[in-house]
């Protein structure tokens, strides 16, 4: 009763204000966010629906471009190249009323430091954050970095004050057994502020009349009612029958059937994913094959002869429905370090394949098991399945394993698995990002993500100098080096990057983000 | 009496201890959730941290303890996925899947029982004979594609009925109720026919054989001896001597309905203890699992206990029964 | 005395067999069935199981229709991966009858056994098997499921993970099923063993176990029986529902439960009969063998005869 009473004042009051046009939007997707709390989570879902409700200095667009949200500028210091220097926004105001200031950003970017906070690592370099004014931040590393504001863009700014009178200092806290009021509770600076929430089950949103970019950008969606839904063919189906008026991801079988309804239409654009296998190289024998005493994937004409079975054209043709865009480089177009050359895809030659094998001494194949995720990426499990029987066209006989995500990604980071299916989104739009996961020799800062056991102390040096190169021409050099070294290597075998697929009611009218973030104050009603 | 009441009552406390303990084991080949809390930007220092924290790196016998005691307190820790105490989840999605499970259980014994007596009473009738025939259909294919063909029919192509939640629910003080709003009650039709279809047949099935048995009985040939009307043998003695066993029955199938919310609640998106399950097991959330499973076996077992001893006072056999056991 | 007896049940049996279409009817099927899935090998005209025989651009042909890419042509169309739906169902029925069959026996086995040993035997044996009965109740299969398939995959070498998978379904659905035999064995155990043939036999100096088996087992194998037919359908529904759920047979060899999971992602896109085939051939053998578990204990129970 309560809650529907405060929606109902919260509605009426916005109406009021607002010149738009007052419409909802019912949104779906497949899961939820897993809290409110900005610095708790640094995954998808979670950041999606935190961008409506809180703001980052610098945030990405719809394109994908760097735009200033809560700063309006931002440079390297004259005096110290160590420094970067943020003018913030002038009158902005929280939804509670207070204003905000650099003492804000000051206690949030700290906060994002914690040990029990999500995204710390993307302020690993940083040194001190400090306020040099009412509305300057200066941001100190300890070195020079140049992508400091790349690592900005889901850095979410709460009110110190508020933190502190509602006990949320602390990044959520598992030990103390106690909920923190901020994963429940949001007090931002964005579009829209929060009406109520059931985490799993309903999270309602209205637009924030006091919003400072009400002028900006067009904020004609009213009220956002996002309800998760898990189940792909319940999820098309409310689609369908008119329940929601947008879902964030459409199953490519689906999307002709949605094009078709009358009142319905999807939109397509590339991610900022990869999607690839890994291959354990480094150890002396693995576990998951057949062959006793030697690793078949340590030799290199193995992994490029399976790199050559697939067929990544037919993938992206019959399960991908033309939904994806067949990779020849572990790194999604639209990070620094792409270049066409390097995304050549590699042509399907089973009978060079074939040979390579027997060159390495295994003209009668190997059997090996293929960790794969069900519930992770676009149709990942049919995808493994597909590799499956072209890998089977050259001797490689493969076990699918293919199983939730929760199992899947253990596997990786406790080096149990020796060929296994990943997936990388770059938010950096930097290759530095993907080298210091997947490159990097695993250990305890860099490489966390490396199954490869590829172990190079010389990439190594070079991946950790890159946070500290300046001369951008130098730092894109170094970059290319790498990846030549990855590339020649055959680290991994890409396979595709993948498409977005967004369905909605015909009413809407907006391009798709490259990150899957939909921001509804850029969102058009028609 | 007594003692006896009191050794099932202890047995029932071991079987929730090894219920509780077996849930526990298990837990550990659901997955890690650790990769699940930390983000893709984790290192490896994190996630040794993390585990200590959570005590996720201590032996397994000392987490059990550790849960259980914590259990007696009513205090089952924290979800890893949402951060707030697990007893306060539970309690939040527990009245959806009680509601659905009170409409399919309802739906199960008002139609499995008129069906069933119908289906007895004209044994040989064509109506009978294709109700029983469907009835078998509605089994013979599983719960989780006979609830998408519905949604596919009511929801896609027909467009009568919501294909997912619960509609809109009224607070009534800590209870969510869907009953009192119209899409509330549009938004039960599905799910609960799609629930409570298993047990409907289950108990139509029973409540025909019970009636055909009892028909046959001395009694009731003598009841129509003596020119009682078929309405009045039908359901004045019929019926009654059939209720026994399908109480017994339903009473059982009452939790086996809870526990089986699961997939119904998986395909809905009915917001229930069921689907916050299978979500924990996805998110590898320990102790929203644990919680879950020891609330089902609580059910279970004490639906069995008070079922034991409701037979224990009515049924004076069983004490001679035991009486016989012993030498 | 007993073979005289089970002479006498038997022709009766046949006769009142005989004289049902539907018994008769639903027991063609499922041996249709179950012969089909015996030898697909033989009949099937693709092994699905085989990977290296699949060519990815066969799939989603439509059933006896062209394909766009290779000109193929498929009776009943293909899946996702390109696999002759026709030839998947037949290898699909073989595995999910495997599984059935097999998790029923087990079931029947353990159920039997320990009816058995709780009724005949009594006191603290007999409370720990009915309260670990109880316990088991609690367990929904899914559970059980997940359990043995983490404890199993530790112990299994990789080339067997496939088949592993098989029996870990054997294991969980037989583990949820075995109550009922060992129930109705149990009630039926306490109800003879205070009769006087078996106090004679007794007293003859009979073994427990020769008496269990030759006495006691006879009479509870009509309700076994009827209780094996429905559990055998239910077996393969559970099967099914497990794969939903993601604990059942491997994609790479897919069972009839599988291949609905598989096929109900694309009911909405219009390949329908991704769905549709193996939907239909589940329905038709549950139904088959609920009829004739249905009419076996009509037959065996002579009060409704």
């Amino acid at each position: 009763m309560m809650k529907k009473l405060m929606l109902a004042t919260a509605v009426a009051a916005c109406a009021a204000g607002s010149i738009a046009q007052a419409e909802s939007l019912r949104w779906a997707r497949a899961g939820d966010a897993l809290t409110l709390d900005p610095h708790a989570q640094n995954e998808g879902p979670t950041s999606a629906l935190l961008h409506q409700i809180m703001e980052p200095l610098v945030m990405r667009d719809m394109s994908g471009a760097m735009v200033p949200a809560l700063a309006t500028s931002w440079a390297p210091s004259e005096e110290n190249p160590n420094v970067w220097v943020f003018n913030l926004r002038e009158g902005v105001k929280y939804h509670d009323g207070a204003d905000f200031d650099s003492e804000d950003v000051v206690f949030s970017l700290n906060r994002a430091m914690t040990p029990d906070s999500d995204y710390k690592e993307l302020l690993a370099s940083v040194k001190e954050v400090r306020a040099a004014g009412p509305m300057t931040v200066e941001i100190e590393t300890d070195g020079p970095n140049p992508i400091m504001p790349n690592n900005l863009t889901n850095m979410f700014i709460m009110d110190k004050d508020w933190a502190e009178a509602n006990n949320a200092v602390k990044v959520q806290d598992f030990e103390g057994g106690e909920e923190t009021f901020a994963a429940r509770n949001a007090n931002g600076t964005g579009s829209y502020k929060l009406v109520s929430r059931e985490p799993d089950v309903k999270t309602v949103l209205t637009a924030n009349a006091d919003y400072w970019g009400s002028g900006e950008f067009p904020m004609q969606v009213q009220d956002v009612v996002f309800t998760p839904i898990q189940n792909q063919a319940t999820r098309i189906a409310a689609l369908l029958s008119g329940e929601v008026d947008f879902i964030q991801d459409v199953p490519v079988q689906d999307l002709q059937r949605v094009a078709a309804a009358s009142d319905l239409k999807v939109i397509t654009a590339p991610q900022n994913r990869v999607i690839f296998f890994g291959m354990n190289q480094g150890d002396d024998d693995l576990a998951a094959d057949d062959v006793e005493g030697k690793n078949p994937l340590a030799d290199k004409r193995v992994r490029m002869a399976m790199n050559m079975a697939i067929n990544r054209e037919a993938i992206k043709k019959v399960v991908m429905r033309d939904q994806s865009i067949p990779a020849g480089i572990a790194m999604p177009p639209f990070v620094n370090g792409w270049t066409k050359e390097l995304d050549v895809v590699p042509e399907t030659d089973n009978e060079k394949a074939k040979a390579m094998m027997s060159e390495a001494g295994y003209e009668d194949g190997f059997s090996i098991r293929l960790d794969c995720p069900n519930d992770r990426y676009i149709n990942d499990e049919a995808i493994c399945q597909a590799a499956v029987g072209m890998l089977a066209q050259i001797g490689v006989k493969v076990q699918l394993d293919a199983k939730p995500k929760a199992q899947h990604f253990p596997l990786i980071s406790n080096l149990e698995t020796d060929f296994y299916m990943l997936g990388w989104g770059v938010p950096t739009y930097d290759s530095e990002y993907i080298f210091n996961f997947l490159v990097h020799t695993k250990g305890e800062k860099y490489g966390s993500w490396n199954g490869t056991r590829f172990s190079n102390p010389e990439i190594d040096a070079k991946i950790e100098a890159l946070a500290s190169e300046t001369a951008l021409d130098n730092r894109n050099q170094m970059i290319a080096e790498i990846w030549q070294v990855v590339q020649d290597e055959q680290l991994y075998i890409p396979i595709h990057h993948q498409v977005l697929n967004w369905g909605m009611s015909n009413k809407i009218d907006t391009i798709v983000a490259p990150d899957d973030a939909a921001k509804f104050k850029y969102f058009k009603l028609n | 009496m007594l003692a006896y009441v009191i050794r099932r009552v202890f047995q029932s406390i071991i079987v929730l201890l090894v219920v509780g303990l077996v849930a526990f084991s298990m837990f550990r080949f659901v997955g890690d959730p650790i990769d699940n809390m930390l983000g893709q930007e984790r290192t490896d220092a994190d996630i040794d941290r993390l585990r200590t924290q959570l005590g996720l790196d201590q032996p397994f016998p000392v987490q059990y303890v550790k849960f259980l005691k914590g259990a007696a307190e009513g205090n089952f820790g924290v979800s890893f996925r949402q951060g707030r105490p697990v007893a306060t989840i539970i309690a939040e999605r527990l009245p959806a899947t009680l509601e659905l499970a009170a409409v399919s259980g309802l739906l199960a014994i008002v139609l499995g029982v008129a069906l069933g007596v119908l289906t007895a009473i004209y044994r040989d009738g064509i109506a009978s004979n294709i109700v029983m025939t469907l009835s078998l259909i509605g089994v013979s294919l599983p719960t989780f594609l006979i609830g998408i063909l519905l949604i596919y029919l009511f929801s896609v192509e027909l467009n009568w009925l919501p294909s997912f939640g619960r509609g809109d629910v009224v607070q009534v003080g800590f209870w969510s109720t869907g009953f009192l709003t119209a899409s509330g009650l549009k938004a039960l039709i599905l799910p609960s026919i799609t629930l409570g279809l298993y047990q409907m047949t289950l108990i139509m099935r029973l409540v025909r054989s019970e009636m055909l048995e009892v028909l046959r009985q001395e009694y009731i040939r003598f009841a129509r001896a003596r020119g009682l009307r078929d309405k009045s043998v039908h359901f004045r003695h019929a019926l009654k001597n059939t209720l026994v066993p399908v109480i017994t029955v339903t009473g059982l199938q009452l939790g086996a309905i809870i526990a089986f919310a699961i997939i119904t609640e998986t395909v809905f998106q009915w917001p229930g203890v069921g689907l916050l399950f299978i979500n924990a097991i996805q998110f590898v959330d320990i102790p929203v699992m644990a919680a879950y499973l020891m609330l089902i076996s609580v059910m279970f077992v004490g639906i069995n206990l008070i079922v034991d001893l409701l037979y224990y006072a009515i049924d004076p056999r069983l004490h001679s029964d035991k009486s016989a056991k012993a030498h | 005395m007993i073979d005289s007896l089970q002479r006498a049940w038997r022709s009766d049996f046949l006769w009142s067999f005989s004289r049902s279409p539907v018994a008769v009817v639903s027991f063609l099927v499922v041996l249709v069935m179950v012969l089909g899935a015996v030898l697909a090998p033989w009949i099937a005209p693709h092994n699905p199981f085989d990977p290296a025989t699949l060519n990815l651009m066969n799939g989603f042909s439509s059933p006896m229709e062209p394909n766009a890419f290779t000109g193929d042509v498929f009776w009943l169309g293909t899946d996702d991966q390109g696999r002759d739906v026709f030839s998947t169902i037949l290898y699909g029925m073989r595995i999910s009858l495997f599984v059935g069959f097999t998790a029923v026996l087990f079931a029947m086995v353990l159920g039997i056994s320990l009816g058995l040993l709780a009724g005949y035997v009594g006191g603290w044996v007999e409370t720990i098997i009915m309260r670990v009965a109880d316990v088991q109740l609690t367990f929904p299969a899914i559970l059980v499921a997940m359990l043995i398939f983490g404890i199993a995959k530790g112990f299994t070498p990789v080339h067997l993970r496939d088949q592993m998978a098989i029996w870990v379904l054997i294991i969980a659905i037989g583990l949820s099923d075995w109550v009922q035999f060992a129930r109705v064995v149990r009630g039926a155990t306490l109800v003879e063993k205070n009769k006087e043939y078996i106090q004679a036999a007794k007293l003859n100096g009979r073994k427990p176990l020769g008496i269990m088996s030759l006495h006691i087992l006879p009479n509870v194998l009509s309700p076994v029986l009827v209780i094996a037919t429905i559990s055998l359908a239910l077996a393969i529904i559970s099967e099914a529902t497990l794969s939903f759920l993601g604990v059942g047979a491997p994609p790479t060899q897919p069972s009839l439960g599988t291949l609905i999971r598989i096929g109900q992602g694309y009911l909405f896109s219009g390949e329908w009969w991704i769905l549709f085939y193996p939907a239909v051939t589940l329905l038709v053998l549950a139904l088959s063998v609920n009829l004739l578990g249905d009419w076996l204990r009509d037959a065996l129970n002579p009060k409704l005869r």
